[in-house]
């Protein structure tokens, strides 16, 4: 568990030190003053965090501020860090089987294109045999050139059991004999990876539901979860996806990827205030163990440079 | 949400009509709402500031037009700054033959997609289009660009064994120019712009194949992450273009902005869909009325 929580921390090193960077000295010993703030301002703004979020965090250090001119920076991050893990109570999505349902519990992996959707699939599936439980994935994704052989790769390299059809088959068909297989095979998880699509295409939005209702015809309440990848350097356009493919499909979690760069995935805390969509694991790299659950309190005290 | 700035800056300037000219201090309330649309698009902090103080000089000075509001009015020289610096360059691509692409950018930007896409494109121009394929990192990159060649027609080198990137970007030209290909296109891994040891890579495929453009591709939904990544790629390889990909949703595409200011690199091309048909040259007023969400004031001053 301790490298888990390291792992998060050296992937978010490179983040806090971007931000921290931008904010040096305000964090330090140093007093608070009105360049400060503007820094922070624009620190907070540069993390995509957006208005409401940026303006809430603010607004409390300058409170603070006015309170005591003497303020330190090491105080106004710890104001920063309250901010943020209020924003965020709930957020940290915790993975169990769905009440009341049977196995295989689904997950489906949705979201626009070259998110991650496919290295996120081979990612938990390797983090589920690790972790003692049976699981397999169904390439659904049979329009991108070469997804089919992208997810078949991953299961030969970390021998995983795979349903998949070719380039052109019908999704949904793959979906229903992937569930098959995953109940006749006693599978805890089975983990549909679909193809990427913009939230503004009604076709394809349709073939996701037609994905669902399809899987449904073998179990009502599958799939269980539905999923989101939100590539984590994305700005403001990821709460409107959020939004459609919420709207269109009911998304039960988010997963939040290539946070090992400099971005901040700020705009996901935008997600969770507008729809409360609980974020479950966070990607740091191409590699399988870079998949760490999602810690409200590490993001936090990562984004504010704090140990 | 695409028209409320027009509708915002309209009620912010309204108390201008009947003033002689534009000032600092009585546009101070417009330039605020500019400002939240550009952030809104996703335009990078600095960038919005910087741009805001390019046009608050642009405008202090103007006499107030009596058949327009004020508001249209200051849209309409917010829009012309906006296309002004986005035009900046050329979108035509080197005419040079034989020419070498080197194309790159972050995981998933769309680089594979995008190299199928231009080879398309000048194939139909009348070029021969040869594309190599040096991701040796993601599972099955190398398939994924070989269907595309395949599916368009194109000439295909890539090696699945190396792990030499630079030595496969030779073996691909050379092998291109045997076989009389005149635009030799390069599919790069994805790679964050942080990541040394593959920054250092690249530099090295391109010493060793001295390509003669370097797109970087871009998601065109990137958020404030714009700003470094493009800066370090340019500082990195020094690019000479950039291609904007997945324009066919509905982002407002602020980061090109931030991506142009940073690096000055002409924007070349724009991915609106994942056929190899959904390719398009760029053109600068449309994207510069998404990024402030609004289309109809500019016509409209450009009547008055
Ligand atoms: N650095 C980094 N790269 C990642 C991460 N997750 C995925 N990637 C890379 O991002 C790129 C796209 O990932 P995919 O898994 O193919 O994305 P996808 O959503 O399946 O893409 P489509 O199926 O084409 O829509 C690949 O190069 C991955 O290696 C991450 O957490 N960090
Ligand atoms: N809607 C849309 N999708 C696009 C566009 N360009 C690329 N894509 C899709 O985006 C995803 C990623 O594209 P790729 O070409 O694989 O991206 P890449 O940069 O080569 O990815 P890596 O090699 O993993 O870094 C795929 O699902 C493409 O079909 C575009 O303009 N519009
Ligand atoms: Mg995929
Ligand atoms: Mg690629």
């Amino acid at each position: 568990m301790f490298s888990l929580f390291k792992k998060f921390k050296e992937g978010l090193t490179k983040t806090v030190s971007a931000i921290a960077a931008k904010t040096q000295g305000l964090f330090g010993g140093r007093k608070i003053d009105a360049a400060s703030l503007d820094e922070l301002e624009e620190a907070l703004y540069t993390a995509d965090f957006g208005v409401e979020t940026t303006t809430e965090i603010l607004a409390e250090i300058k409170q603070a501020y006015k309170k005591d001119p003497a303020l330190q920076g090491r105080q106004a991050a710890e104001i920063g860090v309250a901010v943020l893990r209020r924003v965020l109570e709930g957020s940290e999505g915790r993975l169990d089987v769905v009440a009341g349902t049977g196995k295989p519990q689904v997950i489906a992996m949705i979201g626009v294109n070259g998110s991650g959707k496919t290295t996120t699939t081979a990612k938990l599936a390797h983090k589920f045999k690790i972790d003692g439980q049976s699981v397999l994935v169904a390439a659904c994704d049979t329009f991108r050139a070469a997804a089919v052989e992208q997810l078949k790769s991953w299961a030969t390299r970390l021998e995983l059991d795979i349903v998949a059809s070719h380039t052109g088959a019908d999704s949904a068909a793959v979906a229903f004999d992937a569930w098959q297989a995953a109940k006749s095979r006693g599978k805890d998880w089975l983990i549909v990876d679909t193809a990427g699509r913009l939230h503004t295409k009604a076709n394809l939005m349709e073939e996701l539901a037609k994905i669902r209702r399809v899987l449904q015809k073998n179990d009502p309440a599958a799939p269980q979860h539905r999923w989101l990848v939100v590539d984590g350097s994305l700005g403001a356009n990821s709460i409107e996806q959020a939004k459609v493919f919420h709207q269109s499909f009911g998304l039960t979690g988010l997963i939040v990827t290539k946070l090992d760069g400099t971005s901040r995935g700020g705009a996901v805390v935008g997600i969770w205030r507008q729809l409360k969509i609980p974020i479950y694991f966070i990607g740091l790299g191409e590699q399988p163990e870079d998949l760490q659950p999602f810690s409200a309190e590490n993001y936090a005290r990562a984004i504010f440079g704090l140990e | 949400m695409f028209e409320s700035l027009t509708e915002k800056l309209t009620g912010a300037l309204r108390s201008l009509r009947g003033t002689g000219a534009l000032t600092e201090a009585n546009m101070a309330d417009a330039l605020k709402e500019v400002r939240a649309a550009l952030l809104s698009a996703d335009v990078h902090f600095t960038v919005a500031r910087d741009f805001i103080a390019r046009v608050q000089a642009a405008c202090v000075g103007q006499a107030v037009l009596k058949s327009v509001s004020p508001g249209q009015q200051v849209v309409k020289i917010i829009n012309d700054e906006l296309v002004k610096l986005l035009g900046e360059g050329t979108t035509e691509l080197a005419a040079k033959r034989p020419l070498k692409v080197l194309m790159v950018g972050l995981h998933g930007s769309g680089k594979t997609t995008s190299t199928a896409k231009l080879g398309k494109l000048l194939k139909k121009k009348g070029a021969r289009p040869f594309v190599v394929g040096c991701d040796i990192y993601r599972p099955a990159a190398i398939d994924q660009l070989e269907i595309l060649a395949k599916q368009e027609e194109l000439g295909f080198y890539s090696d699945r064994v190396t792990k030499d990137v630079p030595a496969l970007g030779t073996t691909g030209l050379a092998t291109a120019l045997a076989q009389n290909a005149d635009v030799i296109l390069f599919d790069t891994a994805g790679r964050l712009q942080i990541d040394t040891d593959l920054i250092e890579e690249v530099k090295k495929l391109k010493a060793a194949v001295t390509p003669d453009e370097i797109i970087l591709v871009a998601d065109g939904a990137l958020g404030q992450e714009a700003v470094n990544v493009a800066k370090a790629f340019h500082d990195a390889l020094g690019l000479t273009g950039l291609i904007l990909t997945k324009l066919d949703g509905d982002t407002r595409g602020g980061a090109a902005l931030s991506i142009k200011s940073v690096t000055g690199v002409p924007i070349k091309f724009i991915g609106v869909g994942e056929k190899t048909a959904d390719f398009e040259p760029f053109y600068p007023e449309r994207l510069a009325s998404r990024i402030l969400g609004m289309g109809d004031v500019v016509s409209l001053v450009e009547r008055a």
